[in-house]
């Protein structure tokens, strides 16, 4: 960890480009003048505020790294949301809104706390993850680093065309497919890297996909402390 | 965020207002589930062994084992939570040990703060009088169901009316100490007391 990174107060950010990964998911490019700048893997609060004055705010992981230069968000549209159907399917060029942040420094990596480094998704849990590879790319990092992703189909991939480029850098990528009789993350494929190379683990998905990984990594032997999560969805 | 501060206004965006808006304290939304929320895994020993022992700047530090702390006489109390991350969950119910009745046995001499330990090694500190009067527990049941594992079962701290992160989960011992002394995210810039109705996210708010 380096010095503390500032926060910045609620800022304009403005929609440049939008881009869908999925169906369902959606990457914003946002311009953002006076970005404090952030780690990678940290997130962000949005504010949508309507033509009445209400507004609302929700917080979401950067999908970009800190060398990009731009900021964006990768959003999945969630049925009940208030916000994300917005930001997943309303959102285009041109349209405002605001960010504040960076917070969730304990979700962050940078090539000097070095590797190796085990990166566990499960489906859009890969975007902050996203954004630590970005880094290590622009870093020109070849700190040995091990991709698990967990999705249900091919259809449910996000970055799809950045994979080859992560190879490309080393990154060991491994997918499995949920849906349909498919395989779920288990102790064999989250056995690599060891527990004795003390790798950093990084774990994001829905929670019950964060808690069956996280206990795996645990009864396998990682030190908790090497074992950062994030959550998203609730646990009935 | 003062009334005279102006807003962007997001094109096409109406939100759903809440229907009982007083409820929400600044900055808050309502949510009807229960996200999870730790920087860590969820542990796979915190049943194991389990005591809860109280120390520091007290008269006579003592332990619990989980049998001695259920024969103490619980409450059940239905409170909203609120996160700092911004959610809002309203009327939970849980099932606990007032931490009132815990500190008439071990009986703080000067103590003005505490900090609570937790398996995992998880910290966050308190000023004593949010913990007296009536307003902190000791949970191990939600919604009449032992609390489960990832929200902090067997048993977490309660502290409603301060963000979520106050109430501890995975809660092993109370450690009373006659200054402040800050915990695992209140180092890493978060407030040191947070009421979220003053919206005390951070350390500068």
């Amino acid at each position: 960890m380096t010095e503390p990174s500032r926060r910045s107060p609620w800022t304009p950010a403005e929609v440049v480009e939008v881009r869908d990964e999925t169906r369902a998911i959606r990457t914003l490019v946002l311009d953002v003048p006076g970005w404090p700048g952030h780690r990678a893997g940290q997130s962000v609060d949005v504010r949508l505020t309507s033509e009445s004055g209400y507004a609302t705010q929700r917080p979401y992981s950067l999908a970009s790294a800190p060398e990009d230069p731009r900021l964006e968000l990768t959003v999945e549209r969630m049925g009940d949301g208030e916000v994300s159907p917005w930001l997943a399917r309303e959102a285009r060029a041109g349209d405002r809104l605001e960010i504040r942040g960076p917070g969730g420094r304990s979700f962050s990596w940078h090539v000097e706390d070095g590797g190796p480094l085990l990166l566990v998704a499960g489906g859009a849990g890969l975007v902050p993850l996203r954004a630590m590879l970005r880094h290590r790319l622009h870093q020109g990092s070849g700190l040995d680093t091990r991709l698990l992703l967990s999705v249900r189909t091919e259809e449910h991939e996000l970055y799809a065309g950045e994979r080859a480029e992560w190879e490309a850098a080393g990154v060991r990528v491994t997918t499995t497919y949920t849906r349909a009789g498919g395989r779920r993350v288990d102790a064999e494929m989250l056995a690599d890297p060891a527990p004795e190379a003390r790798p950093h683990v990084f774990v994001c998905g829905p929670t019950a996909f964060v808690e069956a990984a996280a206990t795996h990594l645990l009864r396998a032997g990682h030190d908790t402390e090497r074992v950062r999560t994030e959550r998203f969805g609730g646990e009935a | 965020m003062g009334m005279g501060e102006r807003h962007v206004v997001s094109r096409g965006f109406r939100g759903r207002p809440p229907a009982e808006p007083e409820r929400l304290p600044p900055g808050q939304y309502l949510t009807r589930d229960f996200p999870v929320l730790a920087t860590g895994p969820t542990p796979i020993d915190a049943a194991e062994n389990w005591s809860l022992s109280i120390g520091g700047a007290v008269e006579r530090s003592r332990e619990w084992s989980w049998d001695e702390l259920l024969a103490i006489p619980s409450e059940t109390i239905t409170v909203d939570i609120h996160c700092v991350t911004q959610w809002t969950k309203l009327d939970t119910t849980w099932t606990g040990v007032p931490v009132d009745a815990l500190l008439a046995e071990v009986a703080p001499r000067g103590a003005t703060h505490l900090v609570a330990h937790c398996a995992g090694g998880y910290t966050t500190n308190l000023p004593l009088a949010d913990v007296r009067g009536g307003k902190a527990w000791i949970a191990y049941e939600y919604e009449g169901e032992p609390l489960s594992p990832p929200h902090g079962g067997p048993a977490r701290l309660l502290v409603p009316h301060l963000y979520f992160w106050k109430s501890a989960k995975w809660v092993r011992a109370l450690e009373l100490l006659t200054e402040d002394h800050p915990g695992y995210w209140e180092v890493n810039g978060y407030h040191l007391r947070g009421d979220p109705w003053r919206e005390q996210r951070y350390d500068d708010d």
